[in-house]
C-alpha cells in the first residue's frame, strides 16, 4: 500500500495538521510533513474524524436483498463516513446462529467498504421465548459481542434477566429495543395531540420508558451492562440519567432523526415519517439533544432501515416502519448538535466513533487520530450546505425523511485501514 | 371550496354554511315526483369502498344518481385488492377508466389524504370515512339535521349553529364521527361536550376545541342535541369498560335520562344503532330521535357536496393543477 498525506485538516476540529498514512496505519501526525512518495489530499478547512462507527444498521441481507445488501449497505456506510457498522439480527433467516453471523461478517470483509460486525439475536427467531446460542455466536469467526432482538422487545422479564446474566461470561452486551408490546398494539405514531387528531393508533412514551426502567434495574440486580437502542423520549432520558447516577452500567443511543424531526410531520400521512420508535414531540427532541451533549446518551446510531419504494408509497397504516440514515447521519448531527453549539467536533468523534466502538468492542475503530493507530478516518467538508437528493444515495433504498431538505456538511473522504473507500464524495 | 373533501377541519364557516344551504335546495328535489337533476350528466363517480358500509355507500350512490352522474361501485372484497393490489394501483386503474371523482371509504386513517395529495390521481377525492380519522359528510349531515330541527328549515338558511350546545356520547377514541363533528360544530359556532368513560377518550384530546366530561347525567340538562355514538361490544374485551351492562348504566341513553333533556332537545345517532347498548328502543323510536331523518338528510348533503366540488356544469377538463 502507498502513502497518503492528508494536508491541513482540522483534526477533531482543532488546529490544522498533516496526517500521513502509511499502509494500513497512521504513520505521523504533525505540521509541514513531507509529501515524498505520498498521494496528497488537500484538506484545508475540512475536519478529520476517526472513521464513524454505527452500532445500529439494518443491512437486510440475507433475506431482503430487494431493499439492501451487505454490499449496497456498506457502500452507503462508506459514503456517510462510516468505517464500521453493526448489522442488526432481524434478517431472514434471523441472525441467531453462528452460521448466519459468519456469513454476514464474511460478506462485509469481502466487499471491503466498511467493517461489518454482526449483532446476534438474543432469542431464537426474535420470538422472545428461548435464548439463542449466544456463546456460539461469540466464539464464531464473527466474534459477536452485541446481542439484540431489535425490531422486537425482549419483553419477558425473565428472558431479559437471563440474557443480561449470560453474556457476562464473555463480556457481551444486550441492546434492548424498549417497547412494551401490549401498550403498543396497533401503534402507528407517537401518542399525543397529533395522534388524537389524525386518528392513528398511539405509541405512548410510557411503553418505552417502562421497559428501560425495568431493564436498568435488572442490569443493576445482576451486575451486567445493558444498552438501550434508539431512545426517543424525554422520560427515557431521565431514567437513564438516574440509572447512571446510581452507577448502573447502562449506555444509550439516539438516532439522527429523533434529534431533528417531530410527530407534526405525520400530519402529511406520508409514511416516509413512519418509524419505530416513532417521531416524538419538540420537547423530546430538545431533551435528547441536551442528553447527547451532556453524555447521558452515549452515542448516535442511525437505525438505518431500508425499505423498498412500494412499502412507503401507500397508506400510512400499510407502510413499513423505518428510515435510511447512513448517508445523512453526520449532516443531521452537525445541524442539530454542532451548529447549535451543543457539541464540538471532538464531541462528535466521541459520540459517533469512540463510544460506539467501545460499546461494541470494535477493535481498531474509534481510536485517536495519532501515529501508530489504524488509519480509519473520515474527512468532512463542514462548510458545505446542500439539499438531500436520494437519487444520489449508494443505498439500494430511498426512504429518507430529508428529501429536499437543506443540511450542512458533506463527507468527502473515508479511509478503511488506509484504503480509500470514498474520494471526493465518490465511492471507490 | 377546496377541490377535495378530506376533513371537516378543512371547511371554513362559509364553506359549511354554503353546503348546508345547497343541501336544502337539494332536499326539495326529493320532494318532487321525479327526484333527479341533470347537473352531473356525463360525469363518472366511483364509490371506492375498502370497508363494508352499506348505508354510506347507498347514500352516496343515491346522491350521485339524483345528480345524473354515472356511478361505478367498487368494493374491495373479491376484487384485485384482496389479491394484494395497492391503493395507488387501484386508484390509478380506476382513473384510467375516466373517473371524475373518487368517493373513498378506507380502514386506514389518512388513506383519502394520501390519495388526494400523493400525485397518484387527478380526480376529486371525497372522504366517506377513513379509519378513526374523519367522516366529513357525516358531520355535515348532522349539522344539517341540527340546523333544521333547532332553527328551522327556512329560518336556518344562511345560519350557522352559534350558541348551540351539543353533547357527543360514547366511543370517541375510535370514532371518526366524533372527530368530524367536533371540528365542524366548532367551526359553526356550537359548543361541544364529549362524554365518555376516560378509556374511550384519546390522549391528546386537550387540544380539541371542546369540553370533555365523564358524567352524562350532569351534561344532559344543558344541551340542545345529544349525539349517541355506536359502541362496539368487542371493546369490552380490550378492557375499555368492564361489561356491556355497566356501560349502558353509565353512558347509555334510556327514557329516564332522555327526560332530563330540555324539551326542545333532540337525540341523534349516526347509525347503525346498537339497541340496548348506547340507546334503548324507547329512545330510538321516540319522536325526539332523528336517526332516520339523518339518513334522509345524508343524501341531500352528499348531493350538495358533489354539486359544489364537481362544479356543476363546468367541463371536467379543468382539474390538473395539483399533480
Amino acid at each position: 500500500m502507498s502513502k497518503i498525506l492528508i494536508r491541513g485538516a482540522k483534526v477533531l476540529g482543532g488546529e490544522p495538521q498533516d496526517v500521513l498514512i502509511d499502509g494500513e496505519t497512521i504513520a505521523e501526525v504533525g505540521t509541514d510533513l513531507g509529501a515524498e512518495g505520498a498521494e496528497v489530499v488537500e484538506a484545508a478547512g475540512k475536519v478529520l474524524l476517526p472513521g464513524l462507527v454505527d452500532l445500529h444498521t439494518h443491512l437486510r441481507e440475507p433475506g431482503r436483498e430487494d431493499s439492501e445488501t451487505v454490499l449496497t449497505g456498506t457502500r452507503a456506510a462508506a459514503s456517510g463516513g462510516y468505517t464500521a457498522v453493526f448489522a442488526m439480527a432481524n434478517t431472514f433467516p434471523v441472525a441467531d446462529t453462528a452460521g448466519v453471523v459468519e456469513q454476514v461478517y464474511r460478506l462485509g470483509r469481502e466487499h471491503g467498504y466498511c467493517d461489518v460486525q454482526p449483532i446476534g439475536a438474543v432469542t431464537v427467531g426474535l420470538e422472545g421465548r428461548k435464548l439463542a446460542e449466544l456463546g456460539a455466536m461469540h466464539e464464531s469467526a464473527a466474534g459477536v459481542t452485541v446481542f439484540s432482538d431489535d425490531g422486537k422487545c425482549v419483553d419477558d422479564a425473565v428472558i431479559m434477566r437471563r440474557a443480561l446474566e449470560y453474556v457476562k461470561a464473555f463480556g457481551g452486551v444486550v441492546a434492548q429495543h424498549a417497547q412494551e408490546p401490549r401498550l403498543t398494539e396497533g401503534a402507528q405514531m407517537n401518542e399525543g395531540v397529533v395522534s388524537a387528531e389524525l386518528g392513528l393508533g398511539g405509541w405512548p412514551a410510557v411503553a418505552e420508558e417502562s421497559v428501560i426502567a425495568r431493564d436498568v434495574l435488572l442490569a443493576e440486580h445482576v451486575g451486567s451492562r445493558v444498552h438501550i437502542c434508539h431512545l426517543s423520549t424525554a422520560g427515557s432520558v431521565e431514567i437513564v440519567r438516574w440509572a447512571k447516577s446510581r452507577g448502573i452500567q447502562v449506555t444509550a443511543e439516539v438516532t439522527p432523526h429523533h434529534l431533528l424531526l417531530t410527530d407534526e410531520l405525520v400530519r402529511t400521512y406520508n409514511p416516509v415519517y413512519k418509524v419505530n420508535p416513532p417521531l416524538r414531540t419538540e420537547r423530546d427532541v430538545l431533551a435528547l439533544r441536551e442528553a447527547l451533549a451532556d453524555g447521558t446518551i452515549d452515542i448516535v446510531a442511525t437505525d438505518h432501515a431500508p425499505h423498498p419504494h412500494e412499502d412507503k408509497d401507500c397508506e400510512w397504516a400499510a407502510a413499513a416502519m423505518g428510515m435510511v440514515g447512513l448517508e445523512t447521519a453526520l449532516s443531521v448531527v452537525q445541524e442539530t448538535m454542532v451548529d447549535t453549539g451543543l457539541l464540538d467536533w471532538a464531541g462528535v468523534a466521541d459520540r459517533m466513533s469512540v463510544k460506539p466502538a467501545r460499546i461494541g468492542q470494535a477493535a481498531g475503530h474509534g481510536r485517536p487520530v495519532s501515529a501508530g493507530e489504524p488509519a480509519n478516518l473520515t474527512l468532512v467538508d463542514t462548510e458545505y450546505r446542500g439539499r438531500v437528493d436520494p437519487a444520489g444515495f449508494a443505498s439500494r433504498s430511498r426512504n429518507t425523511p430529508y428529501e429536499g431538505r437543506e443540511l450542512p456538511g458533506r463527507v468527502t473522504h473515508t479511509w478503511l485501514r488506509g484504503k480509500a473507500t470514498l474520494v471526493d464524495g465518490k465511492l471507490t | 371550496m377546496q377541490r377535495h373533501l378530506i376533513s371537516a377541519a378543512d371547511l371554513t364557516r362559509d364553506d359549511a354554511v354554503l353546503i348546508l344551504d345547497t343541501a336544502e335546495e337539494m332536499a326539495r328535489v326529493a320532494d318532487r315526483p321525479i327526484k333527479k337533476l341533470p347537473t352531473l350528466r356525463g360525469r363518472t363517480i366511483v364509490n371506492l369502498f375498502f370497508e363494508d358500509s352499506t348505508r354510506t355507500r347507498i347514500s352516496f350512490e343515491a346522491a350521485e344518481k339524483r345528480l345524473s352522474a354515472d356511478v361505478i361501485n367498487f368494493t374491495a372484497k373479491g376484487s384485485s385488492v384482496s389479491k394484494g393490489e395497492s391503493l395507488k394501483d387501484t386508484a390509478q386503474t380506476l382513473e384510467a377508466m375516466g373517473v371524475d371523482a373518487v368517493v373513498i371509504r378506507h380502514g386506514a386513517s389518512g388513506a383519502p389524504y394520501r390519495l388526494a395529495n400523493s400525485g397518484w390521481v387527478d380526480a376529486a377525492v371525497i372522504n366517506a370515512g377513513d379509519g378513526t380519522h374523519q367522516h366529513p359528510t357525516q358531520a355535515l349531515l348532522d349539522a344539517f339535521t341540527m340546523r333544521r330541527r333547532l332553527i328551522g328549515r327556512d329560518a336556518g338558511l344562511g345560519q350557522d349553529l352559534s350558541g348551540k350546545r351539543i353533547t357527543v356520547v360514547g366511543d370517541v377514541l375510535h370514532s371518526r364521527v366524533a372527530r368530524s363533528n367536533v371540528d365542524l360544530l366548532h367551526t359553526l359556532g356550537a359548543e361541544v361536550t364529549l362524554v365518555a368513560p376516560p378509556t374511550l377518550v384519546p390522549v391528546g384530546v386537550e387540544s380539541w376545541p371542546c369540553a370533555v366530561s365523564y358524567d352524562l347525567d350532569s351534561t344532559l340538562p344543558k344541551c340542545d342535541a345529544v349525539m349517541m355514538l355506536r359502541v362496539q361490544r368487542e371493546r369490552m374485551n380490550a378492557a375499555f369498560f368492564p361489561t356491556e351492562r355497566e356501560y349502558s348504566r353509565r353512558y347509555g341513553l334510556d327514557g329516564d335520562r332522555m327526560a332530563k333533556l330540555p324539551e326542545h332537545a333532540i337525540v341523534m345517532h349516526p347509525g347503525p344503532m346498537v339497541r340496548g347498548m348506547e340507546i334503548t328502543a324507547e329512545v330510538a323510536d321516540s319522536d325526539r330521535c332523528t336517526a332516520i331523518e339523518q339518513v334522509a338528510n345524508g343524501v341531500s348533503i352528499r348531493m350538495a357536496v358533489l354539486y359544489l366540488l364537481l362544479g356543476g356544469n363546468e367541463p371536467a377538463q379543468t382539474r390538473t393543477e395539483e399533480k
